[in-house]
C-alpha cells in the first residue's frame, strides 16, 4: 500500500506549513510530517514574530492569529555588576503595517499555521518522525518513516536546527561546535495587568527586551524578554563554543542573569512555569552548501537562515519566507517537469526577491561581529562604569566626563581597537 | 439459550446464600473456603441456609469435608464432563441451577476461573455480578451491599443489585479469614444430574503445565517480603534478591512487569490481578508503584522503597525511601546485614537500646 | 475459518483514562473523565497487537469495536493508525451508565450486525472498571466458545490453540472459531501508530459511528436504568499514614540508616 504525494514536507514548524500551505494552494498533493504530538507541541523561541510575510501569505492574518502582543516599546539594556544602562525606543508605529512585530507562543502560533496549511488542503500528520530521505540512483524520492515508505516528487526539509535528514542527504556541512547556539527559555507567569503596569503597555501592546553585558556572563550571546499576555519570556542565547570552553553550565548562566536586579525587576513576583532549551544554528551564509538538491529543498533554520545581530533576532520570518520560496521553486520545477537540483534551481531567486538571502547577506558579517568578545564583556563594563562615575555625586569632587572616559578605558581597551570594533558592528548591522 | 429473569415481581422467591466450590486436584481453592466463613456470616444475618455448589466429577467425599466449613448443604453435580474447569458446561450447570432453585446470593472466589464463569454466567442469567469483593454487607432492605475497590483501590465502591436476582459478586482471595474445620458437622449432600454432552465441550484441555514453587517461603505468609521489578533488568538479579530475603528470614515477590517479562513466576506476584501481601516490612525493589501494584501491598507494616527514580509513585507511601540504583543498595544491604548478624562485630547502626 | 477468505478478528478496545492520571472526583467520587488525557486500556492495546501479529503473518482483516462516547474516535483512529482496518464504535446517549450487563448484550448485538467474524479479543479487564467480565459476558450472549487470560495463540488445522495463565499453571487450550479470547496485559508490546496508518485515518472513512437503533438493540436493555447494579456510595480508602523518610548520602551510610530505622522499629532483627 504505497503512498504517494506530490511534496512531503517534513517538519510543522513555521519554515514546514508555510511551504505545505503554499504547495497546496497550488494545487500539489502534500504530506506534512510532525514529529512532535502536535505542531509546535515542543517547539521553542524567544517569542517575537516580525509579521511580514504573514501579509502576502495570509492577508487576513491578523482575524485570528495566536498574537500575545504586539511589540511597540523595544529596549536594549546593558548590565555590569549589579548596573544596568537601558536605551528604550517607544512608537506606536512599531506595532504598525508589514513592520509590526509581536509576541506568540509557539505551540500555539504554530498550530495555527499547520492549521492553515491543512485548510489548504495539504495533509497533516503528526506523532510521526521521519526517518530518511528515500533515496533512489543518488536523488530524493521521499521520506521513509518506520516501516513505510512514501514516495514524492519532491521533500521540503524544513526540519529545524541542525537538519540531521539535510546533513545526511548531503546538503549541510556538519554543525561542529562554533557553528552553533544554545537558546535557554524560561516563561514566567505574570498577570496581565502587572505588565501592563510594570511595561507601561496598553492591553494589546507589548515590549521586547535585548541584554547585553553580564546578560551572558561575559559568554558570547545575550538575553532577551519579551511579554506575552500573562507570562514573559525570558532567555539567553549563548555560544556553545564559549560555553565549551569556559565550562560553564547551562542552568548556572540562567540563574546569573535572572538574578541580575535588572531583570528581577521585570519578572518580581512572577512563576516560572516552563524552561526549554534549544540550538540555534550561526552559521554564516559563507558557510553554506546548498540549498537544494535532486529532489530536495531545505527551508528555514535547517537551511541556517536565521539572523541573531544582537539587537534583533529573526528566524520565524525567514523561515515562513523561505517555506514560500520553496514552494515557488516546486511550482517551477513542475512546470518544467523536472525535479533535479536543476528544475529546482529558481530556488534561490526566489530567496532572493522574499528577501531571506538579502536579509541574510546584509547581515553577512553579524557572526563575525558577534565572534568579539569585547562587545559582551569589556565594552557594556566601561559603558557602565562611565556612565556610573557620571550620574555619581559623592562630593568627592567632580570631574569632566572625558577624563573620566579616558580613565576608565585606561589600559583596558586601546581607543582606536574599539572605535575599529563598533565601526565593524555597525557596518554589519 | 436459557430464559432470562429480570426478576423484580419474583424477588421474593430467591432465597439462600450460594458459594461456587472451586475444586482443584480433590481439595478446595483457599479462596472457596474463606468464602465459604464469608458466606455463613451473611447467611446468618439473612437467617436463610448456605449452600456449597460443586460442579465435577467423583466429588463426593470433597463436598462432604466442605461441609465442615460451616455448610449447610452442598449441591453436588457429579459427571466426567466436569472433571476440569470449563467454561461451557461449568456455566450451563451453575445457570440450570439458579433458575430451580433461585438462590438470593451467589458468590465465587475472584480466581481466573471464578471470573471466567461468573463473567459469562452473569450475562446469560442477566443479572449483577460485583468482581473482586473485599467485604460484604447488608443494607436496610436486606440487599447485599458488596463493596470492591475502585480505581485501583483509592476508593472502596458499594454496589447494590436491587431489582435482580440473584445478587452475585466474586470475592477476592485472602481477604477473608478461613473458618475453622468442624470434621462432625452435619449437612445434606444433594446431588442434581447435569444434562451435558459432548457438545457441551467445546473446549479440549491440550496441555497443563504447572508452576513450580522452588521451596522458599510463600510472599502471602512471610513477614518480610523482598519485591523487585522491572528495575532489575535480568532474571539472574532475583539470585540478590533471594539473598536478601534470605537473611531477612523473609520471601522473594515481584511486580507483573518483572513476572510478565518471564523472570519469575506467576504466583510470585503482588498486585491487583496477583497476590495481597500484609507482611511487617515489604521492600518494593526497582518497582514504579503503580496502583495495581499498590493494591496488593498498601496494606503492608512497613514499606522500603528503593528506586532511582526520585519521582517514582512507590516514594509516596514508602515508609523509607532510599533514591538510588539498586544495584549499590541491595549488594551493600546485604553487606550489613551480613555484619549485623556476624557475632562479636562491632555494629554501627544498633541504637543503644537493642 | 473457511478457506480463500482472510480471518476476520474483532477486537473490543475501550478508552480509559491513563492510568497514572486516574483521577477521583473529590465531589461525585467517579473517575474524571474529561480534561484527563486517555489511552486505549493497556490490554486491550495487547489484544489488538495480538491480531496484528496474526495479520502479520496470514491474511485477515481487522476490525476495532468500542462503545462509548464519540471522544473515543481518539483511540480508534489510534487503533487503526496501527493497523486495524477499520472500526465500529457504538454511542448513543441511552448507553449512558450501562454496567457490565448491558454492555456485553450490547457489545454482542453490535458484533451479530458486524457478523462474520472469526476472533473476538478482549482485554484481560479495563483499568477503570476492572472487572473483567464483559469479554466472558460477549461469549455467553454469543454462544460461542471463550478462552480468558491468554498470552499466546495460534491456528492448528483451522483451530484455535491458546495459552492460558491460571493460577497454578499455564494450560493450553483448543477450540472451534468463531470464538472469544481476552488477551493478557504485557503479553506484548503495542506497536506504534505508523506513517501510513495515520494517512489512512486521516483520508477518512474506517470508524463508523452506529447508534442503538442502528444496530438494532431495544432500549429497554441498556443504560443505567437497566443496569443490574448500581454504585450506592463510593468511601475514600484512608489508608495509613506513610512516614515517606528518605534516607541519603552515600550507599553506606543510607543502608546504614535504614537499616536503623527498621531495627528500631523491631521490624527486624539484628
Ligand atoms: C532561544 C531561541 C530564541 C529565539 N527567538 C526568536 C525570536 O524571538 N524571533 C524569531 O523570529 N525567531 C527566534 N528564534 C528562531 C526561531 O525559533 C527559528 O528560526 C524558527 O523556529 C525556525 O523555524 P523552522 O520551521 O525552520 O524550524 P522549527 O521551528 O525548529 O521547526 C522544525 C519542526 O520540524 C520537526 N521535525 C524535526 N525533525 C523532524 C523529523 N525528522 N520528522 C518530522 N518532524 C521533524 C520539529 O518537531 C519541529 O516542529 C529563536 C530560537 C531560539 C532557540
Ligand atoms: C489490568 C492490569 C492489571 C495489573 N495487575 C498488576 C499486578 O497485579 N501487580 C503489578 O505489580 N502490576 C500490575 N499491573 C501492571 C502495572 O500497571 C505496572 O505496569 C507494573 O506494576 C509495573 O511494574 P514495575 O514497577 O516493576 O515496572 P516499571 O513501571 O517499569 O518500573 C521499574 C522501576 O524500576 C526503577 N529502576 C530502573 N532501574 C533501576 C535501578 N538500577 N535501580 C533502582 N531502580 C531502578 C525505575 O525507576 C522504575 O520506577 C497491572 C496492569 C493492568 C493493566
Ligand atoms: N465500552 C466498551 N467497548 C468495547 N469493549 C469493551 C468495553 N468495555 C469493556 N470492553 C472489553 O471488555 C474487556 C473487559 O472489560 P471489563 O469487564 O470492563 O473489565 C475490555 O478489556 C474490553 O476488551
Amino acid at each position: 500500500m504505497a503512498e504517494r504525494f506530490d511534496a512531503v514536507v517534513v517538519g510543522a514548524g513555521p519554515a514546514g506549513s508555510a511551504a505545505a500551505l503554499a504547495l497546496a494552494r497550488e494545487r500539489f498533493s502534500v504530506l506534512l510530517v510532525e514529529r512532535g504530538r502536535a505542531a509546535g507541541a515542543k517547539n521553542m523561541f524567544g517569542g517575537r514574530v516580525y509579521a511580514w510575510p504573514l501579509f502576502d501569505l495570509l492577508p487576513e492574518w491578523q482575524k485570528d492569529c495566536p498574537v500575545e502582543r504586539f511589540v511597540t516599546r523595544e529596549s536594549m539594556v546593558f548590565l555590569h555588576g549589579g548596573a544596568s544602562l537601558a536605551l528604550q525606543f517607544d512608537s506606536p508605529r512599531l506595532g504598525d503595517g508589514r513592520a509590526a512585530s509581536f509576541t506568540a507562543l509557539r505551540p500555539r502560533f504554530d498550530d495555527w499555521l499547520a492549521k492553515k496549511a491543512e485548510a489548504a488542503g495539504a495533509m497533516l500528520i503528526t506523532g510521526i518522525r521521519v526517518d530518511e530521505l528515500l533515496m533512489e540512483g543518488g536523488r530524493v524520492r521521499g521520506v521513509v518513516a518506520g516501516p513505510d515508505r512514501i514516495q514524492a516528487d519532491v521533500v521540503v526539509l524544513a526540519e529545524g536546527a541542525m537538519g540531521p535528514l539535510a546533513q545526511k542527504a548531503g546538503l549541510l556541512p556538519d554543525l561542529a561546535p562554533p557553528a552553533v547556539s544554545v537558546g535557554i527559555k524560561e516563561t514566567v507567569d505574570l498577570p496581565a495587568a502587572t505588565i501592563q503596569e510594570r511595561f507601561n503597555v496598553g492591553e494589546k501592546e507589548g515590549a521586547a527586551f535585548v541584554f547585553a553585558g553580564e546578560a551572558s556572563m561575559g559568554l558570547r550571546g545575550g538575553g532577551f524578554l519579551y511579554t506575552n499576555k500573562a507570562s514573559v519570556s525570558l532567555g539567553l542565547v549563548v555560544s556553545s563554543e564559549d560555553l565549551a570552553r569556559k565550562k560553564a553550565e547551562v542552568p548556572a548562566v540562567m540563574e546569573g542573569f535572572r538574578m541580575h536586579p535588572a531583570v528581577q525587576r521585570l519578572i518580581r513576583g512572577g512563576k516560572v512555569s516552563e524552561y526549554s532549551a534549544h540550538l540555534v544554528p550561526e552559521l554564516g551564509l559563507g558557510m553554506r552548501a546548498r540549498f537544494s538538491g535532486d529532489g530536495v529543498l531545505v527551508a528555514g533554520d535547517a537551511a541556517g537562515f536565521l539572523i541573531n545581530n544582537g539587537y534583533t533576532f529573526r528566524g520565524v520570518d525567514l523561515a515562513i519566507a523561505s517555506g514560500v520560496a520553496a514552494a515557488r521553486a516546486a511550482v517551477d520545477a513542475r512546470a518544467r517537469g523536472d525535479f533535479s537540483a536543476q528544475g529546482l534551481a529558481s530556488y534561490e531567486r526566489h530567496l532572493r526577491e522574499l528577501n531571506v538571502l538579502t536579509d541574510l547577506e546584509t547581515f553577512r558579517s553579524a557572526g563575525g561581529y558577534l565572534k568579539n568578545e569585547r562587545l559582551f564583556s569589556l565594552y557594556p563594563q566601561l559603558l557602565l562604569g562611565i556612565t556610573e562615575k557620571v550620574y555619581t555625586v559623592d562630593g568627592g569632587g567632580k570631574r569632566r566626563i572625558s577624563d573620566i572616559i579616558r580613565k576608565e578605558m585606561k589600559g583596558k581597551a586601546p581607543l582606536l581597537r574599539m572605535v575599529r570594533d563598533l565601526i565593524e558592528g555597525a557596518r554589519s548591522m | 439459550m436459557i430464559e432470562h429473569h429480570n426478576a423484580l415481581e419474583g424477588k421474593s422467591h430467591f432465597k439462600g446464600v450460594w458459594v461456587f466450590l472451586e475444586g482443584r486436584k480433590g481439595a478446595l481453592r483457599d479462596v472457596s473456603i474463606q468464602l465459604i466463613g464469608e458466606g455463613r456470616r451473611i447467611a446468618d444475618r439473612r437467617g436463610v441456609t448456605l449452600t456449597g455448589v460443586l460442579p465435577g466429577y467423583r466429588v463426593e467425599a470433597l463436598a462432604r469435608h466442605a461441609i465442615g466449613y460451616g455448610l449447610d448443604r452442598v449441591i453436588v453435580v457429579d459427571h466426567p464432563l466436569l472433571e476440569i474447569y470449563r467454561s461451557r458446561p461449568f456455566t450451563k450447570v451453575m445457570a440450570t441451577l439458579i433458575h430451580r432453585d433461585k438462590p438470593e446470593i451467589v458468590l465465587y472466589g475472584a480466581s481466573k476461573n471464578g471470573r471466567d464463569l461468573g463473567g459469562r454466567l452473569h450475562a446469560v442469567l442477566e443479572t449483577g455480578l460485583a468482581a473482586d469483593c473485599v467485604k460484604f454487607d447488608l443494607d436496610d432492605e436486606g440487599n447485599l451491599d458488596m463493596i470492591r475497590p475502585s480505581f485501583g483501590g483509592k476508593s472502596l465502591a458499594h454496589i447494590l443489585c436491587k431489582q435482580h436476582r440473584p445478587q452475585m459478586a466474586s470475592a477476592r482471595r485472602n481477604v477473608f479469614l478461613a473458618p475453622s474445620h468442624d470434621p462432625a458437622r452435619a449437612g445434606e449432600i444433594v446431588h442434581q444430574t447435569a444434562d451435558l454432552s459432548e457438545a457441551d465441550l467445546d473446549a479440549k484441555l491440550l496441555e497443563f503445565k504447572e508452576f513450580v514453587r522452588e521451596g522458599g517461603q510463600r510472599p502471602d505468609e512471610a513477614e518480610v517480603v523482598v519485591s523487585g521489578g522491572y528495575g532489575l533488568g535480568d532474571p539472574k538479579n532475583f539470585g540478590m534478591l533471594q539473598e536478601l530475603a534470605d537473611l531477612l528470614g523473609g520471601a522473594v515477590a515481584a511486580s507483573r512487569k518483572a513476572v510478565d517479562s518471564g523472570w519469575i513466576p506467576k504466583e510470585f506476584q503482588v498486585g491487583q490481578t496477583g497476590m495481597t501481601v500484609r507482611p511487617k516490612v515489604y521492600f518494593a525493589i526497582g518497582i514504579s508503584g503503580a496502583v495495581q501494584h499498590l493494591a496488593g501491598m498498601q496494606e503492608s507494616g512497613k514499606i522500603v522503597a528503593i528506586n532511582i527514580d526520585p519521582k517514582a509513585a512507590i516514594f509516596e507511601i514508602a515508609d523509607y525511601g532510599i533514591v538510588g540504583d539498586l544495584f549499590q543498595i541491595v549488594p551493600e544491604l546485604i553487606r550489613q546485614l551480613k555484619e549485623l548478624k556476624a557475632p562479636g562485630l562491632p555494629t554501627e547502626i544498633l541504637p543503644a537500646a537493642v | 475459518m473457511p478457506p480463500g477468505r482472510p480471518l476476520r478478528i474483532l477486537v473490543c478496545i475501550k478508552q480509559v483514562p491513563k492510568a497514572q492520571d486516574l483521577q477521583v472526583d473529590p465531589k461525585t467520587q467517579t473517575l474524571k473523565r474529561v480534561g484527563v488525557p486517555s489511552e486505549i486500556n493497556p490490554p486491550d492495546a495487547n489484544a489488538l497487537e495480538f491480531a496484528l501479529r496474526m495479520k502479520d503473518r496470514m491474511p485477515a482483516e481487522i476490525v476495532v469495536l468500542s462503545m462509548g462516547p464519540t471522544s473515543f474516535d481518539e483511540s480508534l483512529e489510534r487503533a487503526v493508525a496501527m493497523g486495524a482496518d477499520r472500526a465500529v464504535l457504538l454511542t448513543d446517549r441511552i448507553l449512558g451508565g450501562s454496567d457490565t450487563v448491558p454492555t456485553a448484550h450490547a457489545l454482542s448485538e453490535t458484533i451479530r450486525k458486524i457478523g462474520g467474524y472469526d476472533l473476538i479479543l478482549c482485554g484481560e479487564e479495563t483499568t477503570d472498571a476492572s472487572t473483567g467480565h464483559v469479554g466472558p459476558g460477549i461469549a455467553g450472549h454469543l454462544d460461542i466458545p471463550q478462552i480468558t487470560y491468554i498470552s499466546d495463540m495460534e491456528i492448528v488445522d483451522g483451530r484455535v490453540r491458546a495459552r492460558r495463565t491460571a493460577e497454578d499453571g499455564s494450560e493450553w487450550w483448543e477450540t472451534a472459531m468463531p470464538c472469544l479470547l481476552t488477551v493478557n496485559f504485557g503479553c506484548n508490546r503495542p506497536r506504534e501508530p505508523t506513517l501510513s496508518g495515520k494517512i489512512r485515518v486521516k483520508r477518512g472513512g474506517v470508524i463508523v459511528h452506529w447508534s442503538c437503533a442502528d444496530v438494532g438493540i431495544d432500549p429497554n436493555k441498556v443504560g443505567l436504568k437497566n443496569s443490574p447494579t448500581i454504585v450506592a456510595k463510593v468511601d475514600t480508602v484512608h489508608l495509613p499514614p506513610r512516614a515517606r523518610k528518605m534516607f541519603t548520602g552515600e550507599p553506606r551510610e543510607a543502608v546504614a540508616q535504614l537499616l536503623h530505622a527498621l531495627v528500631e522499629d523491631g521490624v527486624i532483627r539484628p
